[in-house]
């Protein structure tokens, strides 16, 4: 598989570590009354499609940066590859 | 129609033309008792145990494509009940002593071969570590036998003893654990279910499921919905994609593992040999092919093939505690779709869904756990009981911190 980085353009997925699904990027509010099941939830629970899947991709073997990446899981075609840091900016995170 | 030597002879005189279908292809009924949903090894095993042990006889197995073509026909056939932890150990046990009745349960030729396992170890810390797991073994009722470097190389004398970084300081053997011809394992439990009334239902795949007042009453299918008091799911591989049907998100990711087969050699290698340094493992198949594997591609797949990087990996594997694997050539290679669960271990427990029970979260594990899996799932669904070898098994594991974390780690191989 072949990961294009928006940055360093296309390389091969051998440099790269897998985490999982980009809802890890969603961390539960650990103050809210809820906490201890939403963590189980975020922890443990996986919608693992068959079919489009957004996944994190670490970066190990270049620039060490992480990736979100759309790719479908049947095909392992690769459709879209963003910088997560832009992906949690985007979502009101730290900047 | 029992199998037996005499009807092999008298077919032989007669020109094989008494020899019946093994099972029927029956339609479905529009109710049965239990609809046992995967007709592979696990669903199949269910079936059988369900109407063998639990009497029950209105019972189908419905599976999308045919039997036997998921991850039973594409495993590396070993069985063994090498495990450390409780919640484990007894389970593989049973598995085990089931494997080894097997053949005259089901008067089915499964070739099943008790030709040993052992898994070698590279350090002193890993010697400890796999005393503790012998222990453990016997402790259970398993067989289990601590050997030094010097008993290794008289069965094995072609290993790499003096690798610099891995030498080989002796290994941990399994003599009851061995190998088995893994599709005869999805046929004979499906002629046993069938001669017991089971219906066995092919190309039909689940599109949903009829769920009323939080119960579930019976699945829709390409064939129409067929009613049932209970359902059991055993589709392993697919967990993620059937539970959806029923609204629910499971403690699973499916990734894809793949096996290797090198052209046919003659007899080399005894018994099933496991790289205690690296993730590997070979036997060699009554044809002669040196069937190994090694470790997931490592990213969620439902794809049934993996890529190239992985193949090197396991390859790599080979190479360091077996050089001489370095001139056979590779045959085949092929992928299955894995149930990895977040702790490794696997869950076959009733759903919040009254009336659905699951069967899953085989990870690496699966083949050696069928006849288990089918018992302890069959016990299940008959008795709302857990088995009580797997009672560790459950779904709520992971939310109480009782995880059975036997390597510390599940669908990837981060430490937790």
């Amino acid at each position: 598989m072949i990961i294009d980085h928006p940055l360093l353009g296309p390389r091969d997925s051998s440099e790269f570590v897998y985490l999982g699904d980009a809802r890890m990027l969603d961390r539960p509010d650990p103050d809210a009354p809820d906490a201890a099941r939403a963590f189980y939830e975020y922890g443990y629970l996986r919608d693992n499609p068959a079919g489009p899947h957004r996944e994190l991709w670490f970066h190990e073997g270049g620039d060490r940066s992480w990736l979100v990446v759309t790719r479908d899981t049947v095909t392992h075609e690769i459709t879209r590859v963003e910088m997560a840091r832009d992906v949690a900016r985007a979502k009101g995170r730290s900047t | 129609m029992r199998y037996s030597g005499f009807r092999v002879i008298r077919e032989a005189l007669r020109g094989h033309t008494g020899w019946g279908a093994a099972w029927r292809d029956p339609e479905p009924k529009d109710h049965y008792d239990i609809i046992v949903i995967g007709g592979g090894g696990h669903g199949l095993a269910t079936a059988h145990y369900l109407a063998k042990v639990h009497g029950q006889h209105r019972v189908a197995v419905i599976e999308k494509g045919w039997i036997g073509g998921g991850n039973v026909g594409r495993n590396t056939t070993i069985i063994r009940s090498n495990y450390l932890l409780d919640g484990n150990e007894p389970f593989y046990e049973l598995s085990l002593k089931l494997w080894e009745g097997l053949e005259q349960d089901l008067n089915y030729n499964a070739m099943v071969s008790q030709r040993g396992i052992i898994n070698l170890l590279h350090s002193d810390a890993q010697r400890d570590a796999y005393i503790r797991r012998g222990n453990a073994m016997m402790l259970n009722g398993a067989d289990a036998e601590l050997l030094d470097a010097a008993a290794v190389r008289k069965e094995y004398p072609y290993l790499n003893f003096n690798d610099a970084r891995f030498p080989i300081k002796g290994g941990l053997a399994q003599r009851r654990g061995g190998t088995v011809r893994h599709d005869a394992v999805a046929w004979g439990y499906a002629r046993g279910a069938d001669s017991r009334g089971v219906d066995i239902i092919q190309n039909c795949a689940v599109t949903g499921f009829r769920i009323e007042e939080g119960r579930c009453i019976g699945v829709e299918t390409e064939r129409g919905f067929i009613g049932a008091k209970k359902v059991g799911c055993a589709v392993a591989g697919n967990s993620g994609r059937v539970m959806d049907m029923a609204g629910m998100r499971l403690p699973i990711e499916s990734h894809v593992l793949q096996a290797f087969v090198s052209e046919g050699l003659k007899p080399v290698l005894p018994g099933v040999v496991t790289f205690g340094a690296g993730h590997f493992y070979v036997s060699q198949s009554d044809k002669g092919g040196l069937v190994f594997g090694g470790d997931i591609d490592g990213y969620n797949s439902y794809a049934q093939r993996g890529n190239l990087p992985t193949v090197e990996d396991v390859c790599e594997g080979g190479m360091a505690i077996m050089p001489m694997i370095g001139r056979a050539r590779l045959l085949r290679m092929w992928g299955g779709i894995m149930d990895m669960s977040m702790d490794g271990s696997p869950i076959i427990d009733r759903t919040p869904v009254e009336g659905l029970y699951f069967n899953g979260g085989w990870c690496y594990g699966g083949f050696k756990a069928t006849p288990a899996s089918g018992y302890c799932f069959a016990h299940l669904l008959a008795t709302d009981q857990p088995h009580p070898v797997a009672t560790a098994l459950r779904f709520d594991r992971f939310e109480r911190g009782y995880m059975i974390d036997e390597k510390g780690m599940g669908n990837q191989p981060n430490l937790h």
